[in-house]
């Protein structure tokens, strides 16, 4: 025994008991309506074969209704509650009761609509993008709205079991009124007792969309950057293959963007100390197509003195990529408790520092001179045909700085 | 095993490296790289067949591989040690997850060496491991750098091992700044002999120190 999915009008209830019965649906609708005659009996049973039958699996086919149209029948199951008292009884007190029993039904019935799980399924595989308010007022994703209009519904079960109680007690008085509130709140607990599984469900669903969503942003941030860097850098190789120096400028810039991608927690480079050296030697690497080997133990917080010492290291890094002649070239930094250091070593070239012009300004000024002009001092250690070694020593703690002393041999 | 008639054929005999990595790309370009120098003697692709193999044939050295998809090098190396401690294991590897090598290298691989090693670099490094030595590239003489410092939160539980001499730490300075042996002993006026002793004392600091937190505090500082 299950609801069926089509052939419905509220929620299938007429029509699975009709299947299962071998009745008319027609036959077993009436009977509901002419049941709700006593004491509103048919909407009692509707709503506790709702609640207990299981919906029919579904089929490939699209459902076939709009969701919000079965909200309609509850309204005319409250008017048909109004009219038959109305006729029935011809009594002011029960037109009233009726009147109330009616906005009963309506708020149990906008309750119930909204704590059917399957309806949240059915509702997002309609396309209500085209109707916007209507999505405003459908959407089910939205928890704010789904709780608005359950205490909506649920006032409205109040006010009428308070109306009802109010209406058929012997006179007007208060202990009526407060009788009607206590009813009201037994009703409330009641229809609550009944959702409540439902609510939990439905919130549960909820929960697992948004975790859903979450992990796909995740891999389409991972796609995207997949696609942006790695498939283009391929691409790039692959239409550059005969030129070596560039097929490895684009691998080594690849390699170190994933690298980072996959591995190196985010810290900012003008304010970390190894994030600073980090970036400058990536844009030597990506400038002269060579390896810089970094190696960084320790790390600081960057001020002006610090990004001096970062900005001399990669002048020196410059220097060696210029001139060395090299492939690869080490960068090591260390930071102590009193002093910051910087290597950057080659194995090209090398030169006699004696015979660098007053007039070229690369060693003397932007290494040497930046390092002495912030209270720390550069050696540089050279001869033709064993490489460079670049030696960059910044104090930094308060009482041991010093003037430089420029070292060179 | 060894019997003394045949000491001088085994020196003059080349050394036996077997390959452990999942790309077959990379094992053909080492074992090109590599076959001018050494006898590169089996390969395998996964865990399982480096077990047995490496078990047959008991090459010399081992060029391992950290990440692959079975389990890793590490259970290769703690399987073949337990039953053939003579084999020596050199990791090589790509990856830059700190856990992986220093866990290899903290089960006793005998050093680690990145992909992008040059051909010959890598030669050398394969004999000095086979010779008994260590080999640091500059990133893990870096990272031992970083573990050893004096650091107040680390536990010290055996001072001898838990600390690095003021000798140690200079050559480590020096590894981690790109010098080779050579030109670490003129430097600090040692020989080349020295300085290997002061290295594998350092890897033998590393594999034995009771420093527990090290693996996990490098995994966190993403050092290696």
């Amino acid at each position: 025994m299950y609801r069926p999915r089509d052939h419905r009008i509220v929620a299938g209830v007429a029509a699975g008991l009709a299947r299962h019965l071998g009745l008319p649906v027609l036959a077993v609708r009436i009977a509901l309506v002419v049941l709700l005659g006593f004491n509103a009996l048919g909407l009692l049973l509707y709503a506790a074969y709702w609640a207990v039958l299981p919906q029919e699996a579904r089929g490939d086919e699209e459902p076939a209704r709009r969701d919000l149209s079965a909200l309609a029948p509850f309204a005319a199951i409250g008017l048909g509650v109004v009219l038959l008292q109305a006729l029935v009884f011809d009594d002011q007190v029960a037109t009233t009761a009726g009147w109330m029993i009616a906005v009963i039904a309506v708020g149990t019935g906008v309750i119930w609509h909204q704590s059917d799980p399957s309806r949240r399924e059915a509702s997002a595989d309609y396309n209500i993008a085209s109707t916007p308010w209507l999505a405003a007022i459908v959407s089910e994703n939205d928890r704010r709205s789904f709780i608005l209009r359950f205490i909506g519904g649920g006032i409205l079960v109040a006010i009428g079991l308070i109306g009802v109680v109010a209406v058929y007690a012997p006179d007007n008085s208060i202990s009526a009124v407060f009788n009607g509130v206590i009813f009201a709140f037994v009703g409330l607990a009641g229809v609550g007792v009944v959702v409540a599984p439902l609510l939990w469900r439905t919130f549960g669903q909820l929960r697992a969309e948004r975790e859903g969503r979450i992990r796909e942003q995740e891999r389409a941030e991972l796609a995207a950057m997949i696609h942006d860097q790695v498939l283009h850098t391929l691409a790039l190789i692959q239409r550059n293959s005969t030129d070596i120096k560039e097929v490895q400028r684009l691998a080594r810039g690849q390699e170190r963007s994933l690298r980072n991608w996959l591995y190196k927690p985010t810290a900012s480079p003008t304010e970390r100390f190894a994030a600073a050296l980090e970036q400058a030697a990536a844009e030597v690497e990506d400038t002269y197509a060579i390896t810089v080997e970094t190696v960084v133990v320790g790390d600081t917080q960057c001020d002006d003195r610090v990004a001096a010492l970062v900005a001399a290291a990669r002048e020196a890094l410059v220097n060696a990529a210029r001139h060395a002649g090299v492939q690869t070239v080490s960068l090591y930094a260390e930071v102590e408790e009193d002093e910051l250091s910087v290597f950057v070593r080659d194995r090209g070239a090398g030169f006699e520092l004696d015979g660098v012009a007053e007039t070229r300004h690369g060693v003397r000024g932007s290494i040497i001179g930046r390092m002495q002009r912030h209270g720390g001092r550069a050696e540089i250690r050279s001869a033709p045909g064993d490489g460079t070694e670049v030696r960059l020593m910044l104090p930094v703690s308060r009482e041991s700085v010093t003037t430089g002393k420029e070292h060179a041999r | 095993m060894t019997e003394p008639m045949v000491e001088p054929s085994e020196a003059a005999r080349r050394l036996t490296v077997f390959l452990v990595d999942d790309h077959a790309m990379f094992r053909a370009g080492v074992r090109a790289e590599l076959g001018a120098h050494v006898e590169v003697v089996g390969e395998a692709s996964s865990v399982a067949e480096a077990i047995s193999r490496i078990g047959a044939i008991r090459p010399d050295v081992v060029l391992l591989d950290v990440h692959m998809p079975d389990g890793g090098g590490r259970a290769v190396l703690e399987s073949i040690r337990r039953t053939h401690p003579q084999v020596k294991f050199l990791a090589l590897s790509v990856s830059d997850a700190a856990e992986d090598v220093i866990g290899l290298i903290r089960a006793g691989a005998r050093g680690y060496v990145t992909k992008t090693i040059s051909p010959d670099e890598l030669a050398a490094a394969v004999r000095r491991v086979a010779d008994g030595d260590a080999v640091f590239s500059p990133r893990l003489a870096g990272f031992v750098l970083d573990a050893f410092a004096s650091r107040p939160d680390v536990p010290v539980a055996d001072p001898e091992l838990d600390q690095l001499t003021n000798r140690e730490r200079e050559v480590l300075r020096l590894l981690a700044r790109g010098y080779a042996y050579k030109e670490i002993a003129k430097e600090l006026f040692i020989s080349i002999k020295t300085v290997e002793t002061h290295v594998s004392n350092v890897l033998r600091k590393l594999q034995m120190s009771n420093r527990y937190e090290l693996s996990r505090w490098a995994a966190d500082r993403r050092l290696v």
